[in-house]
């Protein structure tokens, strides 16, 4: 049996992300209720359990560490077609950095306790660091390879992957048990069916908190977290005075290629 | 020279021999913080016959270079790497570690960083001490700015991409110690690069690129995204894309610009279907004439660019480019 463990994030919706704003006068964020998804290359990772699922015998954990809103996402995985969810919650957990979030899930992988291979996408779409995967394997005291885009071989304890390297790749050999980050390129994430949402019914998803994890409240969180924000600056962006071309479609890209052609483009 | 402070370092990277730019440009940054608060700066490079990138490293202003010169090293290796850079920051606790955002940087700092037990900024874009000589590690977010500090744990880390800061100027004449390393033998060996294959990338370059044309995720679907692709085509540009046209899946990761992908410096650039979000905005650096072209006239787009159209681009785009097409024959017949 191939445990698999993936690790997703409830993020603001990546389309409407760009409506976050920082407040020029109180510095704080304004969130304009931006609703929480699945993180989008968690979806890929996902999938990759998935794939493994319909060729061996496996069981898929996901976790998450959230608000409880979060729950939603997990419960998506669920009818997605993994089998038992975590979500870690709770609000000494706020204000985690990458490193306090790995830590913490972690400890959320050692509870679980079985895991033959972790799954995490290669980033959050709001984070951005890439430092969660390879950061669980430390912790866990597991190899990892990250960006990966093609499992080649994963018959047996010894896998070998493609990563992604700018132009090119990296053929890594890695034993399990193992963490690999996902890049959107290793699959087509398959999209929710009717008959997954219902059988997802009957799953459970495990609410832990702090308490029930066992860490002290100093090593997660904000006070867990080696890196703050010490500041928050409203920037004075690049503007620019824009001149709209306008009229019929024709007449703009009339004068759009006139403008092309005094910039030397064409 | 003081010496309340220890080195600024920088993980320095080769290929096939070759510094990584980002190396160079990252030493010139720790010169400058180096500087600042009275300590030396060194770097640790890994390869195999690489005494004249770690000279280079020299030249650019490191004090000294940590050199690991041995053919297991010639290629990334995740558990060598790591544990030389963790055993060698045990031993000289430097203030802070800057890393370039390559491929192998994105994984190798996180993996130094936990084995460390301290916080790593991810691509920054600006490196400033405060009054106290603490490292402001600032990120474009949220159409801001944030400064991101480590103020209790050491090493301070921090990654930057590629293009960000300038390449100093080498210096021939600068002397340098170069201290060459032992290399670990007794690791878990769980994880192994077989081989890292490189291929000469197709079409235009975005980073050398006069003119560019970037799409987002308002292309729509694969066939808008097409449309944008055709765009780059007949204007002989580049093609560069935001992080939601990757996560689409229509653009490869290589093309995306901005914070987390690559910087730009086009004399043109031409954004179609995105909406001026600051990840993508911040990895344009002086483009001479910016064009945008966005159905949504409120579009922040629109307040960072030269010429705007506000068209649906999955129709404006088919006429823009029937249009250059003729501009062109009609050039040439007259030729």
């Amino acid at each position: 049996m191939l445990n698999i463990v993936v690790c997703v994030k409830a993020v603001p919706d990546p389309k409407e992300a760009c409506n976050i704003k920082i407040d020029p006068d109180t510095k704080t964020l304004l969130r304009c209720d931006v609703p929480l998804v699945l993180n989008p290359l968690d979806k890929h990772a996902m999938e990759a359990a998935l794939q493994l699922k319909a060729q061996f015998e496996a069981r898929i954990s996901v976790l998450s560490m959230g608000p409880p809103e979060a729950g939603n996402i997990v419960k998506e995985c669920l009818a997605l077609g993994a089998d038992q969810g975590y979500l870690l919650s709770d609000p000494a957990f706020g204000g985690a950095d990458a490193y306090a979030t790995a830590f913490t899930l972690a400890k959320g992988i050692r509870k679980i306790g079985s895991f033959d291979v972790i799954f995490c996408g290669m980033a959050s779409s709001d984070g951005s660091t890439e430092w969660v995967g390879p950061e669980i394997a430390t912790f866990l005291g597991l190899p990892v390879v990250t960006l990966v885009k093609k499992i080649v071989e994963c018959k047996g304890a010894s896998w070998i992957v493609k990563a992604s390297v700018e132009n090119g790749y990296r053929l890594a050999q890695v034993k399990l048990p193992a963490v690999f980050t996902v890049t959107r390129e290793l699959n087509t994430p398959r999209t929710l069916s009717f008959s997954g949402i219902i059988k997802a019914r009957k799953k459970d998803i495990d609410h832990w908190s702090l308490d029930e994890l066992g860490v002290s409240s100093e090593s997660v969180g904000l006070k867990g977290s080696p890196t703050i924000v010490s500041e928050l600056n409203a920037q004075e962006e690049n503007k620019r005075q824009v001149e709209i071309l306008t009229g019929t479609r024709e007449e703009k890209t009339d004068m759009l290629v006139q403008k092309l052609v005094e910039a030397g483009v064409i | 020279m003081g010496t309340d402070h220890r080195a600024v370092w920088v993980i320095a990277e080769q290929i096939n021999c070759h510094l990584q730019s980002v190396s160079l440009q990252l030493i010139g940054q720790a010169r400058k913080l180096a500087d600042q608060l009275g300590t030396l700066v060194e770097a640790i490079l890994l390869g195999d016959k690489i005494e004249q990138p770690a000279r280079q490293l020299i030249a650019a202003g490191a004090d000294r270079v940590y050199l690991g010169n041995a053919p297991e090293l010639e290629v990334y290796q995740p558990e060598l790497y790591t544990q030389i850079a963790v055993n060698l920051a045990s031993e000289q606790q430097p203030e802070i570690i800057l890393i370039g955002s390559t491929d192998m940087g994105r994984e190798l700092a996180p993996l130094v960083a936990a084995h460390l037990k301290t916080g790593l900024t991810a691509h920054c874009i600006d490196f400033v001490l405060d009054k106290e000589l603490i490292l402001e590690q600032r990120i474009p977010a949220y159409g801001g700015l944030l400064s991101i500090v480590c103020p209790e744990k050491r090493p301070q880390m921090a990654t930057a991409a590629k293009g960000v800061f300038a390449t100093p100027e080498p210096d021939d004449s600068r002397t340098g110690e170069i201290v060459l390393i032992d290399i670990p033998t007794d690791l878990p060996g769980r994880v192994k690069t077989l081989e890292i294959i490189r291929e000469e990338p197709q079409g235009v370059p975005l980073e050398t690129a006069s003119t560019i044309v970037a799409g987002g995720a308002g292309a729509g679907d694969i066939d808008g995204w097409k449309d944008i692709c055709e765009l780059a085509a007949v204007l002989n540009a580049a093609l560069g894309s935001t992080r939601p046209a990757v996560d689409e899946g229509w653009a490869e990761l290589e093309t995306m610009i901005g914070q987390s992908g690559k910087m730009v410096s086009p004399e043109v650039y031409i954004g179609v279907g995105l909406s001026g979000e600051q990840q993508h905005m911040v990895g344009i650096v002086g483009a001479r004439v910016m064009v945008a072209i966005n159905n949504d006239d409120k579009s922040p787009i629109f307040e960072q660019v030269d010429y705007g159209i506000v068209d649906d681009c999955r129709k404006f785009l088919p006429a823009l480019i029937e249009q250059i097409k003729q501009y062109e024959e009609k050039k040439n017949t007259c030729e």
